[in-house]
């Protein structure tokens, strides 16, 4: 909604609604901002028919729940694809072009998947990890009738469980890490007994049904013309290089695969702030301090996007920042801020603990790169293969920057958020450089795609004013 | 069972449920094939199912947007993108 408010929180996601419901009861004048329909972000989501409704999360029933109950001003269903300094978003939603101010900025945009191209990855029937949690949560769709989960992480025994409790086959679950790799992070795991327990309890149903589980494997290919008819899987090493052999079929219709989240930073590299490339937070992740603070003053950022932690320690960090926020913007005394944000400290590094051992667990290794073949699309948009990008790479493409000009790798328009991640890990393979030499895209507005006719309005051509031509 | 909501892909009739996406709908009418790749003709799908992959793409009521973050409506006419 168009208008001046203290605070906007952008996305409305487990960080950026329990920031949003925090900033109204510190009395600030508040505007949360979302794509989506309704609040709950991509792990809470907000299911669409009522068939799914049954599989919502609770606790993002209860978010929304407390946030329509708030005085929070709420713009759901709009894009924001500006943000200016100081802070002016630009928006387009169902009623056109909107506006917002604010004095503070809480950025809660977010995280996206990890996507490594595997040949054949393009047919349609391959969804994410991540894009199968929707079609099974929120929409109440199975990607498939039999379904190969593939990939890495907690999301596999997710997306396999709710595959099966909708009435789908799991033709088999093929996670690149082994049963060691899992057990190794099980200190982490055991921060949290009531995650980890739900986690068992997913791997209690994958076993009962007989699910195949091919640990230390990877999908080699994917099969079929127009869909997917089945997909090859083999054995990878330490480092998830393929190993010659014991290349097996499965016979499936669809594959989700998935390696893993990344903070979604393109808000914050637009403004400018300071950021670093940490693995054991994702990757490409934005500067915050303590407070959630980053290097540009009255920005914040929470949730995933401020690095991979995981939905339970989404909300404190959003809280933690909006207190942060009240106390700069002169309206919390800096002593009822240390009070207030020190057993949100306390419950954070606990959830913390949990989240970084689950983004630990999907880091991903350099083997990975060896599953995209030369004539692997990279670039979906642009249909870039790899074998183009290998030489631009060979003629001095360094950095992402490089290879988005010499090759249209990234320039389409989903922006490179598909393809970036894969085209650094060939950047980082060919080349030897550090990710942090490699860089990230220059972020550009818009921020997502968007129509221009909203933009234009109800714009006359032939009332322009053209002054006479000058007589020759 | 609430009502179904019909809509049209390529002239031919989908019923979708009440609140569900276009792309949902279109996924569990059995159509995954949702347009073609400009530069390479090959078949797109959708993949990442939250409006950020920009596969799902299609034509509505003339405007190109992601089917994946549109909430089927009532008698919309829906093209390949």
């Amino acid at each position: 909604m168009t208008g001046t408010y203290d605070v906007i929180v952008l996305g409305a996601g487990p960080a950026g609604a329990s920031a949003a419901i925090e900033a109204d009861r510190l009395g600030l004048r508040v505007l949360v901002v979302d794509e989506q329909e309704d609040a709950g972000g991509q792990f809470w989501r907000m299911p669409g028919p009522k068939a799914a409704r049954a599989h919502a999360e609770p606790d993002g029933n209860d978010l929304r729940a407390r946030l329509r109950a708030s005085g929070v001003t709420s713009s759901f269903g709009r894009r924001a694809w500006f943000i200016e300094p100081g802070f002016r978003i630009s928006m387009i939603g169902p009623d056109g072009i909107e506006e917002g101010t604010a004095s503070a900025l809480i950025l809660a945009t977010g995280a996206q998947e990890r996507h490594i191209p595997v040949p054949g990855w393009t047919l349609p029937g391959v969804f994410g990890l991540a894009a199968a949690t929707v079609l099974l949560k929120a929409q109440g769709v199975l990607p498939g009738r039999r379904v190969t989960v593939a990939g890495v992480g907690p999301l596999l025994f997710l997306v396999a469980t709710a595959v099966l409790k909708a009435g789908g086959e799991v033709a088999a679950i093929v996670d690149v890490n082994s049963r060691r790799d899992w057990l190794g992070h099980s200190r982490g795991l055991l921060s949290r007994p009531d995650l980890a327990l739900r986690g068992a309890s997913w791997l209690a149903q994958v076993r009962a049904r007989r699910v195949p589980v091919l640990t230390r494997h990877a999908v080699r290919r994917i099969l079929g013309t127009n869909t997917v008819e089945a997909v090859e899987a083999g054995p990878v090493d330490a480092a998830w290089t393929p190993i010659r052999g014991g290349a097996r079929r499965i016979e499936c219709d669809a594959l989700c695969i998935g390696f893993g989240l990344i903070p979604l930073t393109d808000a914050s590299r637009l403004l400018g702030a300071s950021h670093r490339f940490d693995p054991t937070l994702g990757g490409w992740v934005v500067d915050v301090d303590r407070d959630q603070k980053t290097s540009v003053q009255r920005l914040y950022a929470c949730g995933d996007g401020a690095g991979i932690l995981g939905a339970a320690a989404a909300p404190l960090r959003g809280r933690i920042a909006v207190l942060a926020a009240a106390r700069d913007l002169g309206r919390l005394p800096t002593s009822s801020f240390e009070v207030q944000a020190r057993p949100l400290r306390a419950a954070l590094s606990r959830s913390a603990h949990f989240g970084a051992a689950m983004t630990a667990l999907s880091a991903p290794r350099p083997g990975l790169t060896n599953l995209i073949s030369p004539e692997t699309t990279v670039c979906r948009c642009e249909s870039v293969r790899r074998a183009e990008l290998d030489a631009a790479i060979a003629e001095g493409a360094v950095t992402i920057n490089d290879l988005k000009s010499a090759t249209r790798c990234g320039m389409g328009p989903c922006g490179g958020k598909i393809c970036e991640e894969a085209a650094a890990m060939l950047i980082a393979e060919r080349t030897g450089s550090a990710r942090e030499h490699i860089g990230t895209a220059t972020a550009r507005p818009p921020l997502r795609p968007i129509a221009l006719d909203p933009l234009l309005g109800e714009f006359n051509y032939d009332a322009l004013p053209i002054p006479d031509l000058a007589p020759l | 069972m609430s009502a179904l909501i019909r809509f049209r892909f390529n002239g031919a009739e989908i019923a979708a449920q009440p609140g569900q996406t276009v792309a949902a709908a279109l996924l569990a009418a059995g159509v995954r094939t949702l347009g073609r790749n400009p530069v390479d003709g090959r078949p797109t799908g959708m993949f990442c199912a939250m409006g950020i992959c920009q596969e799902c793409v299609v034509v509505i009521d003339g405007r190109r947007v992601e089917a994946c973050r549109v909430v089927a409506r009532a008698g919309i006419d829906v093209r390949a993108g």
